[in-house]
């Protein structure tokens, strides 16, 4: 490991108490982080202001003259994109509820057990499987629980009115990767909570179900509300697994803008998707404004 | 980060007095002996079913791949997947964009951030908004307005010389635009990354140091830094890696076919060949994580699924 300096800035401010020293050399160290602004400038600015700009003008074919218009964004929220919205949220609201909670199960159990290798190799395959998202993903369990899936054949799920494509097929495959992404989350939050506060709340009397109530999950609140928060966003903006499952039987956002996109529905609706695009990025940063609070706030109690 | 070491009479603690060394779980229990073994079965219920939900996708995609009904075992969908066609071609269009995407991201990154801990705190703030902002925007509505941008190449700038820039970007054999996309999606997790290794070394101190020395400032940015900085480095190229890997809303959507999109389009005729090449991605990237997790990484920084969202799919 690297080695550790003897006195720990507090953060943000690791070499800021040297500046005054370093005054002169202040001009010219702000060039080398040029490159960088220059290229989210660019590369993201320029995408980002076409999406605004695209979902709130309208430009006439035949004059090329452009003007302000709100119909695209009234359309995103009517009819079949409403409903895919709804959908999206929906899916993502449910995944999310119940991936955290299975999360924060196994997490527990994995940090409160004894084994190190059973820690540590837990934490690894939650690395690997929180990354394993996307088409692979959608076949595994294709080859599992589909149609002609291997489980599928061994247990005769058709006959219990199973269906990998559909609603409650997406609900089980998302949980692949959400529930491994909490279990990330959330094992540092459950190690910040010290024996020592457990043995306090017992020689005061406490049960077990007092501890929780009035230490334990006052204490997680902020890591278990930012972690479903983390959650749901990472499930709304999925896109690829639902693509190579279900292609469009369920209603989802991403779906219908890669549909409107691919020229699948009617000339025009470019505009549209930028819309959704836009009804998205809002979604998405309404999410992040709750989750980067409640992560400052949780990192408070983790040493 | 580390739990304490248990105490080695696990079948004593009912009687002696609690120390604060005794793990959390030791203590989850009320004195009376006869409800001792519960939290015990409680975790052995919950690893259990936990270990079938993960383990049986991938059990069944591997018997899924190897048997083929009728006919009994036989391993063609791996032996026949270097043959098949598009493969190498989709192959090396991905992990040439991987590497692409890597040095971008790090010559953009590691000054930036050398910067900002150098000489420029005010401008941490700036830097790391600019980094975590594409964790707001989905793949997906990046799409749109990349799509939105590069169909003014056609429309307004036919007449300028830009227009051929925009033809170079889309190049089929290397799309630069997809480059520049994963660049931007990479961004908060190389960022992420790099912070948390700078924040473990004393940069200014070293700099100087070396300075003093008088080295000069090539030398100290690759023989003093980045030499500190391997494992963090290591862990955002293979964050970044992995993402390459694995994208395909983008990709598919501006119409290239690197590794991903291949998947998906081969997956109709040859539905075992699909299922066999997502069982070697995921125990491909199992292995890349371990190698690094024995560089000295932190697993626990891999953040979230990048494909479909690694929405960010991502913290730690």
């Amino acid at each position: 490991m690297s080695p550790s300096t003897p006195t720990s800035h507090p953060e943000g401010t690791a070499g800021g108490s040297t500046t005054s020293r370093r005054r002169r050399r202040g001009p010219r160290t702000w060039l080398a982080a040029l490159p960088l602004l220059a290229f989210t400038g660019l590369c993201f600015g320029i995408p980002l202001g076409a999406i605004a700009f695209g979902a709130v003008t309208r430009t006439d074919p035949s004059t090329g003259a452009t003007q302000l218009t709100g119909e695209h964004l009234a359309r995103s929220l009517q009819g079949p994109y409403l409903g895919s919205l709804i959908g999206s949220v929906q899916l993502s609201a449910l995944t999310a509820l119940i991936g955290g909670v299975l999360g924060v199960l196994i997490a527990q159990a994995v940090v409160t057990s004894r084994s190190q290798a059973l820690r540590s190799a837990a934490l690894t395959a939650s690395g690997v499987l929180a990354n394993f998202g996307g088409v692979p993903l959608a076949f595994a369990f294709i080859a599992t629980v589909g149609i002609s899936g291997v489980v599928t054949q061994l247990a005769d799920l058709t006959g219990f009115g199973w269906n990998l494509y559909s609603f409650t097929g997406l609900t089980v495959v998302y949980l692949y990767f959400l529930i491994p992404l909490m279990v990330l989350v959330i094992a540092p939050a459950l190690d910040g909570l010290r024996p020592q506060w457990r043995e306090a709340a017992q020689n005061n009397g406490a049960t077990g179900r007092q501890f929780w109530r009035h230490v334990g999950l006052p204490v997680l609140a902020p890591s278990l509300l930012g972690g479903f928060v983390l959650l749901f966003g990472t499930a709304f903006a999925a896109h690829a697994t639902a693509a190579a499952l279900v292609g469009g039987s369920v209603p989802l956002v991403t779906l219908k803008i890669a549909d409107a996109l691919s020229g699948n529905v009617l000339t025009g609706q470019e505009n549209v998707a930028l819309a959704l695009g836009l009804d998205m990025i809002l979604i998405a940063g309404l999410v992040m404004a709750v989750y980067l609070p409640l992560q400052r706030r949780s990192a408070r109690w983790l040493r | 980060m580390t739990p304490t070491p248990a105490p080695t009479a696990p079948d004593t603690e009912g009687a002696t007095p609690h120390t604060g060394a005794a793990p959390a779980g030791s203590t989850a229990k009320t004195r009376a002996p006869r409800r001792r073994p519960r939290p015990r079965v409680w975790r052995g219920a919950v690893l259990l079913l936990a270990g079938a939900y993960f383990l049986v996708p991938l059990i069944a995609s591997f018997v899924f791949t190897v048997h083929v009904p009728g006919q009994g075992v036989s391993f063609e969908a791996y032996t026949q997947l270097l043959a098949a066609d598009g493969f190498t071609e989709s192959m090396l269009l991905s992990l040439g964009l991987a590497a692409a995407t890597i040095a971008v991201s790090l010559l953009l990154a590691v000054p930036a951030l050398v910067a900002v801990r150098l000489g420029s705190p005010r401008l941490r703030p700036v830097v790391e908004v600019m980094c975590m902002l594409p964790l707001v925007v989905p793949p997906i509505a990046l799409v749109t307005g990349i799509t939105t941008v590069l169909r003014w190449g056609p429309e307004h700038l036919s007449r300028t010389p830009l227009y051929q820039t925009f033809l170079a970007v889309q190049d089929e054999r290397f799309p630069v635009v997809l480059v520049l996309a994963y660049t931007v999606l990479a961004l908060p997790f190389v960022y992420r990354s790099l912070d948390a290794g700078m924040r473990a070394i004393d940069v200014p101190t070293l700099v100087e140091a070396a300075r003093s020395c008088g080295a000069g400032w090539p030398y100290v940015v690759l023989r003093v830094l980045l030499p500190n900085l391997r494992a963090s480095l290591a862990g955002a190229a293979f964050l970044t890696l992995a993402l390459v890997l694995g994208e395909f809303t983008i990709a598919s959507l501006l119409g290239f076919r690197p590794f991903a999109v291949w998947i998906v389009t081969i997956s109709g005729a040859h539905a075992r060949m699909s299922v066999a090449v997502s069982v070697l991605s995921l125990l491909i990237t199992w292995l890349l994580l371990l190698v690094l997790s024995r560089a000295g990484t932190n697993p626990a920084t891999v953040s979230s699924a990048p494909s479909s969202s690694p929405t960010s799919r991502k913290e730690s």
